[in-house]
């Protein structure tokens, strides 16, 4: 099975990548690329863990295969902080309002409220609910996720 | 879970991937979204030795309108430009809205409607409401073109009309009749990320005197296909529906359903929600009217 040779930005860097056909995008970032903010967690694109934006998209890693990640933009947790000392609004509403426990989900969470908020800056609450339905949290119950959101939200 | 090896082919034409899928007959699979297969293949469900990946042949991806202000959707628009799409908000609600109940966020950016309509399970959530709109298959193949009506495009759980080497290219939903009300009710376990256990899309058209001049009412996971309930659309055809024939039309409908029980729910639970979810359906689209 030939190796293919893509070209992709990740978090506004360019980088090149040998990859297997049968090796998807969460492969490539999290064991090749070593960008660990996206999480291997069901694998099946089921629990969201592994949500990064694809060309401004939230999708699942583990679903997309490595070769069709060529020439996309593909944003992760790390690209969120506008600076080293400085946090992303979100980042900073998930800290101040208790939304992280184990912070698996986190990654994921963040890269989808962005997106969501990026499409509609207002959410009301049940439109945040229905905007995270894909990334599971076993451990905060979402209440304080949801807060987070909403504060973000009317910070903006 | 790590797929089996697979040689992965971009072809750049529709003519391409036909001679492609017509080369490695039997070992090869269409890929678009892959948010179905490449989780099958991890299972090693399914494990294709060539994947014929379409998402490069352009123009495959977009919603227009035609002359008659009729809907033209290609099958690898994703479900969530459907969702979200400004050409569905007025006559064509409906469909966005049970596009919307597929899955999440996330596997709506990836998910194509093609993908959802070929991988036909029975209970696929895009096609209720499609059959209730009277959509009609566009299928490529080394032919040429042709045209199925939606509600003949399945033939079992998983299997559709397509030939080995036909692709689905795009779905045509004609313009609905001046007077009509549209809606797809979902029942699921969970309230997202879910399959429907059952689904109930119902079309009305209504005559100038408020009676129904037509009437689709189109049963999701409840048979091996999506199904239409003839006799509960017999029943309310040319009525003037009070509730009394609503309930009538309703049960009616539930006993056109053939469920089988499995994880999600039981026969029997799936016949009464049946039974249930259309009433609602039909009290919601009349009350749209």
């Amino acid at each position: 099975m030939k190796k293919e040779m893509i070209t992709l930005k990740v978090n506004g860097e360019s980088y090149e990548a040998l990859v297997k056909p049968n090796s998807t995008l969460l492969d490539l970032l999290r064991d090749y690329l070593r960008i660990t903010g996206p999480k291997r967690g069901c694998d099946a694109g089921d629990c969201g863990s592994c949500t990064v934006l694809m060309d401004g998209r939230p999708v699942n890693a583990c679903l997309v295969l490595a070769l069709k990640a060529q020439g996309r933009d593909i944003t992760t947790v790390e690209g969120l902080a506008p600076g080293t000392m400085k946090l992303h609004p979100l980042q900073e509403a998930f800290v101040e309002h208790g939304a992280i426990q184990c912070g698996f989900c986190t990654p994921g969470m963040l890269i989808t409220a962005k997106a969501l908020l990026e499409r509609n800056s207002q959410p009301t609450e049940r439109e945040i609910r229905a905007g995270i339905a894909g990334n599971l949290c076993r451990c905060t119950g979402y209440e304080k996720i949801v807060e987070a959101i909403k504060a973000a939200a009317e910070k903006t | 879970m790590r797929m089996r090896p697979f040689t992965h082919l971009k072809p750049r034409t529709l003519q391409e991937a036909i001679s492609l899928l017509e080369q490695y007959n039997g070992k090869a699979k269409i890929i678009a979204g892959g948010t179905e297969l490449v989780n099958l293949m991890k299972e090693k469900l399914i494990s294709p030795e060539y994947l014929i990946d379409i998402t490069y042949v352009p123009g495959l991806d977009k919603i227009g309108c035609d002359a008659t202000g009729g809907l033209k959707i290609g099958a690898l628009c994703p479900l969530s430009d459907i969702e979200s799409s400004s050409l569905l908000k007025d006559k064509y609600d409906a469909l966005a809205r049970a596009v919307q109940t597929i899955g999440s966020v996330q596997v709506r950016n990836l998910g194509t409607i093609g993908g959802n309509l070929c991988h036909a399970s029975p209970s696929a959530d895009s096609a209720p409401i499609l059959i209730g709109l009277e959509a009609r298959a566009w299928i490529f193949g080394s032919a040429g073109e042709r045209e199925v009506e939606l509600k003949n495009f399945f033939t079992g759980p998983g299997q559709t009309v397509l030939k080995p080497e036909e692709i689905l290219v795009r779905l045509e939903v004609p313009t609905p009749p001046p007077r009509f009300a549209a809606i797809y009710l979902k029942q699921s376990p969970r309230r997202a990320m879910d399959l429907a256990v059952v689904g109930v899309a119902v079309v009305l058209s209504f005559a100038p005197d408020h009676s129904l001049a037509d009437v689709r009412i189109v049963l999701g996971a409840v048979a091996p296909t999506p199904i239409r309930a003839v006799q509960a659309e017999a029943l309310l055809r040319g009525k003037k529906p009070a509730s009394g024939l609503i309930s009538e039309a309703a049960r009616v409908a539930a006993e056109e359903a053939r469920p089988i029980s499995d994880v999600r729910s039981s026969k029997e639970y799936r016949k009464d929600m049946v039974d249930v979810l259309t009433a609602r359906a039909l009290q919601q689209t009349l009350a749209q009217a």
